[in-house]
């Protein structure tokens, strides 16, 4: 089996817009291999949540290849992709995206019921994800009555109910203060010593330096792509 | 999966409970009208048919012919212009199955303190075959009655119940003018006929006595009307032209001088009377649909604004791995949860109206499992059929989009 995860190759996406097709991705190509911590990072508007998207199997690029786990994400359809994600990888959003009107274990459980996983086991397996990001006491509660990075580890519980191979984090900690946000990247950082590979988007560069290998984005291209140096903050990295 | 469905259906409706209700007494109001409507309709034609039945089936009148003196005419039935041995001639053509000569008139009977005005049918035995009329105590007269005009009679319900209260009529004698005459037998109850006039008040008697102890007519042999009953629908119309044929050949009619009787098919007018009640209660039915119209477009509304609603709910199950087609069924199962408890409140409210109205004003009211069946799945129906364009547009939406909303 093929030992990268995320294969891109000669990756484009356009929007259309009535002023005629807008560029947001030009010819990216990027491969991550297992167990791989990357974070991508650029200004805004230079594709990176673009391209997380397609990564996520929420988007389609307009031209080129992804190949997620080695299947090829473009040919599939909308149930094999909408499988992809629901087994293949997990996705930890910046406005934690819980159901309000569902109690804590309820939202975590939610993607096990999209895989036909009988309530029992449901309930076990949601509890037991509670308990590893450290709200195993707060699961009948609902999303309102716990703190933002709370929130955000319920999230994160729930991206990895299925047990997928891989994260994706689209700024999973753009709505925190930066003591929280610390939690919320040492749960990262436990996840990937187990073997899960993580993607995250940032802007922040101390959250960047909890990953691997840094790459840019600017202006719908990969800039910078290496691994991270210890102490090193990229130029362009707007302070916070 | 199921299970996990039903419970996200009922906590989705929960979170909104008045609007649930709301969209719920819609199909409550559609379902009970349907119900209800067609619990009367089918009240109304289970009235006309027992009626129907109750004149006896494929049946022609043939009415004698009027007279004319000084230019008062005196109408239908009055003129001696048809004979026994005119029905005896009918009796013998194709298609015919009784025949039964009619000699009637009223007359005030006596029996002891009681004196009772009912009619008098003189008929043949095969009267009460023609017209299926059983007989519900004692025994028919029978054909040498007639040759020999014995006084003896057969009483309809109300007449017997008028004349001789709580007694037993069978084998008592009652009286017409000074002449006693024996009751033989009491007809089974026939009730209200179409024109609402009571049937059971009257008497049969031997027509020969009728024609000659009762009544004295000063025409031997004539009779007023004669029933004819018909082997089948089928062969009615055959039938009614020949009778006309054979009557005008045996009046002696010339061509273009007018029939000297009448002839009448009363299964016309039953189907006449049939077919009225069968529109009123299609439009019963028809008016009643148009409110469970009205609700199913409630639920579709509804559902509209809350697949709006939750445009950013939708995105997020796509997100973790919802297909469409569960979304598809989440939706759907809420709009289908909606109609059939709407329908099953409908239905008890139905229900019990149409007993009301049974108890109330006397209304028949016909509940069949056949309909109610059909209003819960007419229900059932126009959940799937209302709530399938709501919950297909939420099935399609585009997760990225649906995830922007706010």
């Amino acid at each position: 089996m093929d030992d990268f995860v995320i294969r891109v190759e000669k990756l484009f996406k356009a929007y259309d817009t009535p002023a005629g097709p807008f560029p947001v991705l030009k010819d990216v190509n990027l491969s991550i291999r297992v167990n791989e911590f990357v974070a991508i990072m650029g200004p805004s508007g230079s594709g990176k949540s673009t391209f997380m998207n397609i990564l996520g199997c929420l988007d389609r690029p307009s031209e080129g290849h992804y190949y997620l786990a080695g299947s090829d994400v473009a040919r599939l359809g909308k149930d094999a992709t909408a499988t992809l994600r629901n087994r293949t990888l997990g996705f930890v959003f910046q406005g934690f995206n819980l159901l309000p009107r569902m109690s804590l274990a309820d939202n975590v459980a939610l993607p096990l019921i999209y895989s036909g996983v009988d309530h029992a086991e449901r309930r076990v397996r949601a509890q037991e994800m509670l308990d590893k990001v450290g709200l195993g006491r707060y699961a009948e509660s609902l999303p309102s009555r716990i703190s933002g990075g709370q929130q955000q580890r319920v999230a994160i519980a729930r991206a990895l109910v299925n047990r997928p191979r891989l994260i994706l984090a689209d700024e999973p900690t753009g709505n925190l203060d930066s003591h929280t946000s610390e939690e919320i990247m040492s749960v990262f950082d436990g996840l990937n010593a187990e073997g899960i590979t993580i993607v995250l988007v940032t802007h922040e560069s101390d959250i960047a330096a909890h990953a691997k290998r840094q790459i840019r984005f600017l202006d719908g291209r990969i800039v910078h792509d290496a691994p991270t140096v210890p102490g090193f903050m990229p130029a362009e990295s707007p302070s916070c | 999966m199921l299970g996990a469905m039903l419970h996200e259906a009922w906590r989705a409706m929960g979170a909104n409970r008045l609007r649930t209700l709301l969209t719920m007494l819609g199909m409550v109001i559609g379902v009970s009208a349907v119900v209800l409507m067609m619990a009367i309709g089918q009240g109304a034609q289970y009235t006309v048919a027992q009626t129907i039945n109750s004149m006896g089936s494929n049946i022609f009148v043939v009415l004698s012919g009027f007279t004319a003196t000084g230019g008062v005419r005196t109408g239908s039935g009055n003129a001696p212009t048809l004979t026994v041995a005119d029905a005896n001639a009918i009796a013998e053509l194709d298609g015919v199955d009784t025949v039964a000569p009619v000699h009637f008139g009223s007359v005030q009977m006596v029996y002891g303190p009681n004196n009772w005005n009912a009619w008098v049918q003189g008929s043949t035995p095969s009267y009460l075959d023609a017209r299926s009329w059983p007989i519900a105590e004692g025994a028919a007269f029978t054909d040498s009655d007639v040759r020999a005009a014995t006084r003896v009679a057969l009483i309809g319900r109300t007449a017997a119940e008028n004349l001789f209260g709580d007694e037993d009529p069978v084998g008592k004698t009652f009286r017409i003018g000074q002449a006693p005459f024996t009751v033989l037998g009491v007809l089974g109850s026939k009730g209200q006929n179409l024109e609402g006039r009571d049937q059971d008040d009257l008497v049969v008697m031997p027509i020969t006595t009728a024609q000659r102890r009762v009544f004295g007519t000063p025409f031997p042999g004539s009779v007023r009307q004669i029933l004819v009953k018909a082997s089948s629908a089928e062969a009615m119309p055959a039938v009614e032209k020949a009778m006309e044929a054979l009557l005008r050949q045996r009046h002696r009619l010339r061509e273009g001088v007018d029939n000297d009787f009448t002839l009448r098919n009363l299964t016309a007018v039953a189907d006449t009377a049939a077919e009225t009640t069968r529109v009123m209660s299609m439009l019963l039915g028809a008016i009643a649909s148009v409110s469970l119209l009205v609700g199913g477009i409630g639920i579709m509304n509804i559902m509209l604004v809350s697949v709006t609603e939750r445009t950013r709910e939708i995105g997020i199950r796509m997100a973790i791995g919802a297909r469409e087609r569960d979304i598809l069924a989440q939706f759907l199962l809420e709009a289908i949860i909606i109609s059939v408890i709407g329908c099953a409140i409908g239905l008890c409210l139905g229900v019990g109206g149409a007993l009301l109205a049974n108890q109330l004003a006397k209304m028949t009211v016909v509940i069949s499992g056949g309909s109610v069946l059909t209003a819960f799945g007419v229900a059932a129906g126009v959940g799937i059929f209302f709530g399938f364009y709501p919950a297909r547009k939420a099935a399609r939406l585009d997760p990225i989009e649906a995830l922007r909303y706010q």
